[in-house]
């Protein structure tokens, strides 16, 4: 090896690859982690389905209502409401020619009615930012792939440049030298859930492979993605239309039939491909709970005779596990418990990047003379991590903010919503600029603390379901999101004094202790 | 890499990781998707999930390398390596 040596290099690599992608990481990271509970922030935005019990014969009234909207579909999907979702969505989609292409909507199972709420992307916004960044066509998921990679390059090169990963495991020095807390704290929590962070950034690559390296596929089957999908058993080809009409098959057979060969387990989502034609398709796929894999168990039945025409319950061993990596990174198998801990070992994972971003920055201060100014790059660095490390949860805090505030007959509100959530982000993203950096910590510490401690009052100010009432009747979800953003805020408010504490004492820390 | 390495070693360094890391492990993936002696579809997948890992490798490799050259030459060979095998032990006529 030359002068350096591998370990050098690694360091170089592991600096360099984290700071450069290391604030997308992290707004990648924590909305990821946000989206653990998706289906619970959407309930939580559309507080008008607060009392909703879906019916018994969910698929029977979901089917009747596309019937009804939808009688020339090509392919009608219905996914049944189930512990955290009391919703069934119905999506719809007709082949060229008919309009509208594409429909979906929210259905009460109870009233056969849609659902009558107000109008957000609710939890789905921050799920596709996460993968998406709100870009248009596939560019913003060219990005996040980009960032994967590097992010799985910082890891793997991170721990090689950290050669007492065990000793360090039990070593964290509070009261030490500033670069060495936060170096110790970025080496926690990036030791004590690395299999984590290995998973979560290698199986968030395997959830858009195809999209991020379609050569294998397109050269093994010269182009024929149809063939490919078929053969791997991933995706079942819509029938072509017989022309001939011919009634669907009632759906309380094909529901008993699947119970009985899937030990009495209720179907997820009901797929119907050509309805009321006499070469229809009815497709059962087992719920996300299930099992860990992605691909879930399915039974296809014949549309029109509801004979069984084939299972997949014997899936082929590659397809299995791609189902399984990609199960494992959207988590959805996970009972409460589970989803938690996923939580915090993805809050962790949010955690080692901020604190990698601001090691970067307190290793650099100006060490001996404590006027020197520094750099106009550090200065950038700290301010963006200012902006993103406290200025995101604003955003998102924001966004919760508007769902609670914006006249409910308004037009575009749901788009509404989003830009208030960007708005924020930009502002925080500027503040920096304009204030001192220990001020500007302090006062967004602050107003995050408030916005996020102030949400519960906000939204038993605005709707019936306040804490006394959400925990009186047992409504985990509501009550649940109130005090969990309660904690945040009290979290943010004690990070808040903590920092301007420190700033009012400065540099102790940073001068008696140094080696 | 070392601290002070010139520009130019430094941006041909990024450039063979992202560019030249890439073609590597778009090489491995279709070469494992044409050579694998299982069904087309299961080498296609196998072939895919193991391309990131290749360039995750490639990368580390170009990072470590004496020089930029070096680096490049890395990929280059290894990618021709998985050229000449996938010729020596015949593979799938798409």
């Amino acid at each position: 090896m030359r002068q350096g040596g591998f370990r050098q290099s690694m360091a170089w690599l592991h600096t360099w690859s984290g700071l450069i992608v290391g604030w997308l990481l992290f707004a990648i990271f924590l909305t990821g982690t946000v989206s653990f509970y998706r289906a619970e922030i959407s309930r939580w935005m559309q507080p008008e389905l607060a009392q909703m019990t879906p019916s018994d014969d969910a698929a029977t009234v979901a089917l009747s209502r596309l019937r009804a909207i939808a009688p020339d579909a090509r392919r009608w999907l219905v996914d049944l409401p189930d512990d955290r979702d009391p919703v069934a969505h119905l999506y719809v989609w007709r082949d060229a020619g008919r309009t509208p292409a594409f429909q979906r909507e929210a259905l009460d199972t109870a009233t056969g009615e849609p659902v009558v709420a107000r109008a957000t992307y609710g939890g789905d916004f921050l799920f596709y930012f996460h993968f998406d960044l709100n870009m248009p066509s596939v560019w913003g998921r060219l990005i996040v792939g980009a960032a994967a990679i590097i992010m799985l390059v910082a890891i793997v090169s991170g721990v090689i440049t950290h050669r007492r990963i065990f000793r360090d495991f039990f070593t964290f020095r509070p009261g030490k030298a500033s670069h060495r807390s936060w170096l110790d704290a970025h080496n926690l929590l990036a030791v004590t859930a690395l299999p984590f962070h290995l998973m979560i950034t290698y199986t968030g690559l395997i959830t858009l492979m195809f999209l991020y390296m379609p050569w294998g596929r397109d050269i093994a089957y010269q182009g024929d993605r149809q063939a490919f999908l078929a053969e791997a058993s991933l995706a079942t080809t819509i029938p072509p239309a017989a022309n001939v009409s011919a009634p669907l098959a009632p759906i309380g057979p094909v529901l008993a039939e699947t119970a009985r060969r899937w030990d009495g387990a209720a179907p997820g989502r009901i797929d119907v491909y050509r309805p009321g034609d006499a070469n229809a398709l009815i497709e059962l796929t087992s719920s996300d709970a299930a099992q860990i894999a992605f691909h879930r168990r399915k039974i296809v039945f014949d549309g029109t005779t509801g004979e069984v025409i084939r299972t997949t319950d014997s899936t082929r061993w590659a397809t299995e596990t791609q189902g399984v990596l990609y199960g494992l990174h959207i988590g959805r198998f996970a009972d409460p418990f589970v989803r938690f801990l996923y939580v915090l070992s993805s809050l962790a994972g949010t955690a080692m990047i901020a604190t990698g971003l601001v090691l970067w920055v307190v290793k650099r201060h100006p060490k001996r003379d404590e006027r020197a100014k520094p750099g106009i790059g550090q200065r950038l660095v700290e301010n963006l991590n200012v902006g993103a490390i406290v200025g995101l949860p604003i955003a998102i805090a924001a966004f919760f903010w508007a769902n609670r505030l914006l006249a409910i007959e308004v037009d575009r509100r749901a788009d509404l919503e989003a830009g208030c959530f960007f708005l924020a982000w930009l502002l925080a993203i500027a503040h920096p600029m304009l204030r001192p950096t220990g001020r500007a910590w302090t006062e967004q510490l602050t107003v995050a603390a408030l916005m996020y401690g102030m949400l519960p009052v906000l939204n038993a100010a605005t709707t019936g379901g306040h804490l006394g009432a959400t925990l009186r009747r047992g409504d985990w979800v509501l009550a649940g999101f109130d005090l969990a953003v309660l904690a945040i805020g009290l979290a943010l408010a004690w990070t808040a004094w903590h920092v301007g504490r420190r700033r009012h004492a400065p540099r102790r820390h940073l001068a008696s202790s140094r080696r | 890499m070392k601290r002070g390495a010139s520009r130019t070693d430094t941006l041909s360094r990024v450039a063979a990781a992202a560019v030249g890391g890439y073609a590597l492990s778009a090489t491995a993936a279709v070469g494992l998707a044409l050579v694998l002696p299982v069904p087309r579809a299961d080498a296609v997948l196998t072939g895919t999930m193991l391309s990131f890992i290749v360039y995750v490798c490639a990368v580390l490799w170009v990072f470590s390398a004496a020089s930029a050259t070096r680096a490049w030459t890395g990929l280059v060979l290894s990618a021709a390596l998985l050229w000449a095998g996938l010729l020596a032990f015949g593979y799938r006529t798409p």
